[in-house]
């Protein structure tokens, strides 16, 4: 399985926090994106935001990096800190 | 080891700080610097026009300390520092509140002024933090999520 978190607007926009997805299903941060875009439409409105930031493992990642079983898979938007 | 980051650079926390303290725990038996830059970063009564009750910070525990250890890396990598202390608050603050603190030592004032600068930049842009401001506009209290500034960004690549 692999796990995916959602923070900040983004977290309140879809009402999840975190969710998981069968490792098989998702060879990448892009095909996850897919993945969870088409879930409804809610969901797809929500991904088609270019600015959004994808983490694997802590570490900012971008869409072709590849995923695994056992993988923490983060979205959010833009950060504000400081 | 010494040039890894250790954890205790990085903390993470809702209590506030002491900005006298900190400085005093970079200054203890450090004898080798003699340069000591400070950044404390605090909450504005007003953003975009609007008046700011309060502020949330929102964090991503574990990727922040990551993060932020990976960024104090690249500095003592970049310049000949010290010791660094990076203290980001989170939860709930007030007006006036102390939200951040960068602390940087260094034998000469040239390399704790840029890699002060450098932390700060980087903390901005690549930092899982998240603000959402409560505003009064016009009498209509609301809550917002702030959005990131393309300044910030163009601050962060100006350093690559």
């Amino acid at each position: 399985m692999i796990k995916i978190v959602f923070f900040a607007a983004l977290r309140e926009q879809l009402d999840c926090a975190e969710l998981s997805l069968a490792a098989d299903d998702a060879k990448t941060v892009n095909d996850i994106k897919q993945l969870l875009s088409d879930k409804n439409e809610k969901w797809q409105q929500t991904f088609s935001n270019t600015s959004l930031l994808s983490a694997v493992n802590h570490d900012m990642v971008d869409g072709s990096h590849l995923v695994k079983s056992g993988d923490e898979v983060a979205f959010f938007p833009p950060v504000t800190g400081g | 080891m010494s040039t890894n980051s250790d954890l205790n650079e990085v903390s993470i926390q809702a209590e506030d700080f002491s900005l006298a303290d900190e400085v005093f725990l970079l200054e203890k038996d450090n004898l080798t610097d003699g340069a000591i830059v400070t950044f404390t970063g605090r909450v504005r009564n007003h953003n975009n026009g609007n008046s700011v009750t309060t502020l949330t910070l929102e964090h991503y525990p574990g990727m922040t300390e990551k993060s932020l250890a990976k960024i104090i890396l690249q500095a003592k990598e970049r310049w000949n520092i010290g010791r660094v202390k990076v203290i980001h608050r989170i939860g709930e603050l007030s007006i006036g509140d102390q939200i951040v603190f960068v602390g940087v030592t260094s034998k000469h004032r040239q390399d704790a002024f840029a890699a002060n600068e450098f932390i700060m930049d980087y903390l901005k842009v690549k930092a899982p933090f998240w603000k959402k401001e409560k505003i009064t506009d016009a009498g209509q209290a609301s809550e917002n999520w702030l959005d990131a500034k393309n300044s910030d960004t163009d601050k962060a690549e100006l350093w690559s």
